[in-house]
């Protein structure tokens, strides 16, 4: 009985990674091939994009008001609180940056993305699409994984330079270190593998929320219940295929990158 | 021949041929257990009416998204409009599926947009001038009876007018071929009257054949025996004894295609589910 319910889920994971790499794939190559709806692209860039900016803002300015605070404390041991800044803007930069937005916009596009075009499954309104000529993929989807990518990638910047912000104002105003010396630290040690790094990421995150959400919303079943599924599934699968896929992309950069 | 004999050989199918709007040939279709239809075989002629009765949960609304090629069936063949589309890329259905028009169960309009921009979503698509869409538009929803509701959205809108704009929409592009999913189901008398008389209209006026599918017997009915007047602007019933002849009924039960015939052969069916579902 055990072994047959293994057998079972191993089969439906198998079966769903096989379907979102052909629905991403399809997803992908939509983007090269006309017709491709620009408005959709604007209206979801403003839905995905100038949506998030607040909590985008919000968390960026205090994860780098944190990493000051944490890192002050332990640098001072060593005398070395004078990077500080140096310390902030590599963090967020190469990594919490792009992690912190992919996670963040994750939570709120990619629910929404899967709820929205889940309702539209359960309501028979993708059929209809489906049957006026419409093609949903084209429609709905790569628009959506458009946006997310094009999106993210500026909404990382923005967190960056928030979290950087976060961290000045932590240690001029707690720590009463000087601003100078911070914003000259943060700046004078950032390379470009590190900007690469922290711009790169973002582009495989947004993919990664965008088709996820549309995938899990696209394969709804089962009325209502089934929209409140696909959202969770989303939120979930989109958050830590985001937190692995960075250990990856990490990895990669630093061989070919070695700091 | 006893209702249980009729029961185990039913009569056997008309053969659809190729000069149907819609021909379907042995379709079997299952989602993950025991088949939702099973070896259904029938055709649809230019203008004949289809009215595809049964209780709720035997696949009529599935085989009413297979005939377009919304689902796919496992095995058997789809002919619409002369072509074979039992494999046909998703993509080479795209125009095949915008020449028919269908009137989902509960609407299924674009909750985001207007009724305009729903009624219109076709021409839209495909670049029609505004000022023909606005035209159009108020052409189709006048026809539906709901030219107030231009610039309204669908949730603002009744059941009842919610498939009356679903019906606007399928009729503007002026369909060969429109599919009804139980467009009076869940309505009141009232509504449901007017519904089954704009498909009268639609019948009787374009002769557009369509397929309707539906577990209301007196729709069915209404329907059969009736015409569209339009020096009245209403429908009116045929003399006694008269119904149209291009009319006609389907019966599926648990997937299964058991009756294929006009009304007086539905009504002197010997077979036992049909004589259970029509007392």
């Amino acid at each position: 009985m055990a072994i047959k319910r293994i057998d079972r889920t191993a089969r439906q994971i198998v079966l769903t990674i096989q379907e979102y790499s052909l629905f991403a794939g399809r997803a992908m190559l939509n983007l090269f091939r006309p017709p491709i709806y620009w408005t959709d692209f604007l209206m979801q860039s403003d839905i995905i994009g100038v949506g998030s900016v607040p909590i985008v803002i919000l968390s960026g300015f205090f994860t780098g008001g944190v990493l000051a605070l944490q890192s002050a404390a332990t640098l001072s041991e060593f005398g070395a609180t004078a990077v500080t800044g140096q310390f902030v803007s590599l963090t967020m930069i190469r990594e919490l940056g792009a992690v912190l937005t992919g996670i963040m916009v994750a939570g709120r596009n990619a629910s929404s993305m899967a709820s929205e075009l889940g309702s539209m499954v359960v309501t028979e309104q993708i059929d209809a699409m489906r049957a006026l000529g419409v093609d949903p993929m084209r429609k709905l989807v790569t628009p959506r994984i458009f946006a997310s990518i094009t999106m993210l990638l500026l909404l990382t910047i923005v967190a960056d330079a928030f979290g950087i912000l976060g961290g000045a104002a932590v240690t001029v105003f707690l720590n009463h270190q000087d601003a100078t010396q911070y914003f000259h630290m943060a700046y004078e040690r950032l390379h470009f593998p590190d900007i690469l790094q922290g711009l790169v990421k973002p582009l495989f995150f947004g993919y990664i929320l965008g088709s996820i959400g549309c995938f899990y919303g696209m394969r709804t079943t089962g009325g209502t219940e089934g929209v409140g599924r696909s959202t969770i599934s989303a939120v979930v699968n989109s958050s830590v295929l985001i937190i692995a896929v960075d250990f990856l992309i990490t990895h990669v950069l630093l061989s070919i990158f070695p700091t | 021949m006893s209702n249980a004999a009729a029961a185990a050989f039913p009569p056997p199918p008309r053969q659809p041929d190729s000069s149907q709007v819609v021909a379907l040939r042995n379709v079997t279709i299952s989602f993950d257990g025991p088949p939702v239809l099973q070896d259904v075989t029938f055709s649809v002629a230019p203008g004949e009416t289809r009215i595809l009765l049964g209780p709720a949960g035997v696949g009529k609304s599935v085989l009413l998204k297979t005939i377009i090629g919304l689902v796919r069936p496992q095995t058997g063949s789809i002919v619409l409009f002369g072509e074979e589309i039992t494999s046909m890329s998703e993509e080479k259905l795209f125009p095949l599926r915008s020449r028919a028009g269908i009137v989902f169960q509960e609407g299924a309009l674009f909750d985001s947009l207007s009724v305009r921009d729903n009624v219109a979503y076709q021409l839209i698509q495909e670049g029609v001038p505004d000022e023909e869409i606005d035209t159009r538009v108020r052409e189709a929803l006048s026809f539906v009876g709901l030219k107030e509701t231009f610039s309204l959205f669908p949730p603002s809108l009744s059941g009842g007018m919610r498939r009356r704009v679903a019906i606007a929409r399928a009729l503007i592009h002026n369909p060969e071929l429109i599919l009804y999913d139980s467009p009076t189901g869940g309505l009141d008398p009232v509504t449901s009257t007017t519904i089954i008389e704009l498909i009268i209209k639609q019948r009787d006026v374009s002769g557009t054949p369509s397929v309707l599918v539906t577990h209301r017997l007196q729709d069915a009915f209404t329907l059969c025996n009736h015409r569209f007047d339009p020096e009245q602007d209403r429908m009116v019933p045929l003399p006694a004894g008269q119904t149209n002849p291009n009319t006609t009924f389907l019966m599926l039960e648990e997937g299964r295609l058991i009756f294929d015939g006009s009304l007086d052969e539905l009504l002197h069916s010997p077979n036992s589910f049909v004589r259970e579902f029509l007392e």
